[in-house]
């Protein structure tokens, strides 16, 4: 076993052999330009898209032609947004996304407000799941889009995905979800999801960075989205820019790999996420799983350690690679606003580590990592005046905290 | 982020983790922050009655690597100084000794200011004694957690 481990896989994860093999030729002989139509090297590099296309369409139950290229996930989701915000602007101008949504998401939105959008912001159940009541009382004869992610990419929570977009569908109102975290993950078909517009990206699931798709729906209704960037009207006049075309064929390759070995690498990572689930409960006290298990990512889990601080955390595991929720490892000095929509305080957040785990990690990874939390957690609650006390049976809700 | 070789230090072997008896005389305790700030720190010290010198010195933190080193180190230096020395300790001094980068100077601000209510705690105990002399100060009672 080699350290360090890789347990962040929500926010990248290592690119598939298999999905390097298949781009390398495009670096190097197949160099031509997708949109070359009158010699070998463009119908060569058209082919290879077409190809990526169908596979990406198949993996989401699509059709080829309704997969537009981008950049990555951050490009789709402002492309969709945006796009529809303004093709959209003479029906409505009403959106409703969540408050847990990506930064490529609520910043977008934020921007659309200042340019006279009105957007609502769900508030989250305790369990990370949108209140479908709540949603359905959003609507009103304004609102042209809804924008809820498919899975969170903290908590692993798997939003109602086919309810909102029958929902929206029954209203006229068109359904956008940032699926960067749930494709290839777990079984997303944007027929029986009722999707109309879906952000992919090619390095959540094994494949290259900087290479995403937008996926659009042309029947039923038909989308139409206004391009965000002019240039030569590629890829159906909504993304104009030259293909990238190794990019694509990777995440096309990457598509084609996760759709054929869900089921298994589903059971896979799941019985792994659960065996260290199971590992820490059973060598800790106080911790607490913050979102549904029951609708959760099978490869995420997401954990408080109470009365232990997340960097410090992250510090006694540093052959480990994990994020937290806690304000100290960012810039931002907030703790996780993921968290915090659910109504965890700020103590709670503060304490929280997201693991999520990939296709290339071991039992023995999950066993070290367990081993090596357990430790850690216990040897800084002996230094924690907040365990302390709360085995002294002092209730900290009542202590008048010196805030600052 | 990456910590100085002495942040390491302090977190892999934190000097004087412990408690002491917070209802004794001899003894000043200073809590401050708060969980939701994501640094909670507790300071004690326990001073000879006779001369002013703090004796022993033990904390607990709950925070980031960088608040941990700083309590840990204050209670390095408060060992055998006076209260009044005590008194003298700046947040500065923690952050060259340590060399915490600008986002992680409010750790040795909280370190201070555990430094200041320990004594602060310590110094109220002495004047009530005073105003009560019949009341008999406590034996001193050490927990220390291993």
């Amino acid at each position: 076993m080699k350290t360090p481990i890789y347990l962040d896989n929500h926010a990248t994860t290592r690119m598939d052999p298999r999905v390097l093999d298949a781009m390398l030729p495009y670096f190097t002989d197949l160099y031509g330009n997708a949109a070359s139509r009158n010699h070998e090297f463009g119908w060569v590099a058209e082919q290879a898209v077409d190809k990526a296309r169908k596979q990406i369409a198949d993996l989401i139950g699509a059709s080829a032609r309704e997969i537009i290229f981008t950049s990555g996930a951050t490009e789709s989701n402002n492309l969709a947004i945006k796009g529809v915000a303004e093709m959209y602007a003479e029906k409505g101008n009403h959106i409703i996304t969540a408050a847990t949504e990506h930064k490529a998401v609520l910043d977008t939105c934020k921007k659309l407000e200042k340019n006279g959008c009105r957007v609502t912001y769900l508030p989250l159940k305790g369990d990370g799941l949108i209140d479908l009541d709540m949603l359905k009382e959003a609507f009103t004869d304004k609102t042209i889009l809804v924008s809820i992610m498919y899975a969170n990419n903290e908590i692993g929570v798997i939003q109602p995905i086919a309810e909102i977009g029958k929902m929206c569908r029954e209203r006229g109102v068109l359904f956008h979800t940032d699926g960067v975290q749930a494709i290839g993950k777990v079984p997303v078909n944007v027929n029986t999801d009722n999707i109309d517009i879906m952000s992919i990206t090619g390095h959540k699931l094994y494949g290259p960075k900087g290479v995403g798709a937008l996926y659009v729906r042309r029947k039923a209704p038909r989308v139409q989205i206004t391009a965000q960037m002019d240039g030569g009207g590629h890829e159906r006049g909504m993304r104009s820019g030259t293909l990238n075309v190794p990019g694509i064929v990777g995440l096309g390759e990457a598509c084609a790999i996760a759709h054929r070995d869900m089921p298994v690498e589903m059971a896979r990572l799941r019985a792994m996420r659960d065996r260290l689930k199971s590992r820490l409960e059973a060598g800790l006290d106080e911790v607490f799983i913050n979102g549904s298990m029951e609708h959760r990512l099978p490869h995420n889990l997401n954990m408080s350690f109470l009365y232990v601080e997340g960097e410090s955390l992250l510090m006694g595991i540093n052959d480990v690679a994990v994020s937290s929720g806690s304000a100290c490892t960012s810039a931002t000095l907030e703790p996780s606003y993921v968290l915090k929509a659910l109504g965890l305080g700020d103590d709670l957040a503060h304490s929280s580590i997201r693991f999520g785990i990939g296709r290339f990690n071991t039992d023995e990874e999950i066993d070290y990592v367990a081993d090596k939390l357990i430790e850690v957690v216990s040897k800084l609650r002996e230094l924690s005046p907040l365990y302390e006390m709360v085995k002294e049976g002092i209730d900290l809700s009542t202590v008048q905290w010196a805030a600052h | 982020m990456a910590y100085s070789d002495k942040v390491l230090d302090h977190y892999n072997n934190p000097r004087n983790v412990g408690s002491l008896d917070k209802s004794s005389a001899s003894v000043g305790t200073g809590m401050v922050g708060a969980p939701e700030c994501g640094d909670v720190m507790k300071l004690q010290i326990r001073v000879n009655d006779e001369n002013g010198i703090i004796e022993d010195a033990k904390f607990k933190t709950f925070g980031c690597g960088s608040a941990i080193a700083s309590s840990s180190l204050a209670t390095e230096w408060l060992k055998g100084k006076t209260v009044d020395e005590a008194l003298q300790i700046k947040n500065t001094d923690i952050v060259n000794e340590l060399a915490l980068p600008p986002v992680k100077i409010h750790c040795s601000v909280l370190a201070e200011d555990a430094i200041k209510a320990a004594i602060s705690d310590y110094r109220n105990k002495q004047a009530s004694k005073v105003a009560a002399p019949a009341a008999q100060p406590e034996a001193v009672k050490e927990q220390t957690v291993a």
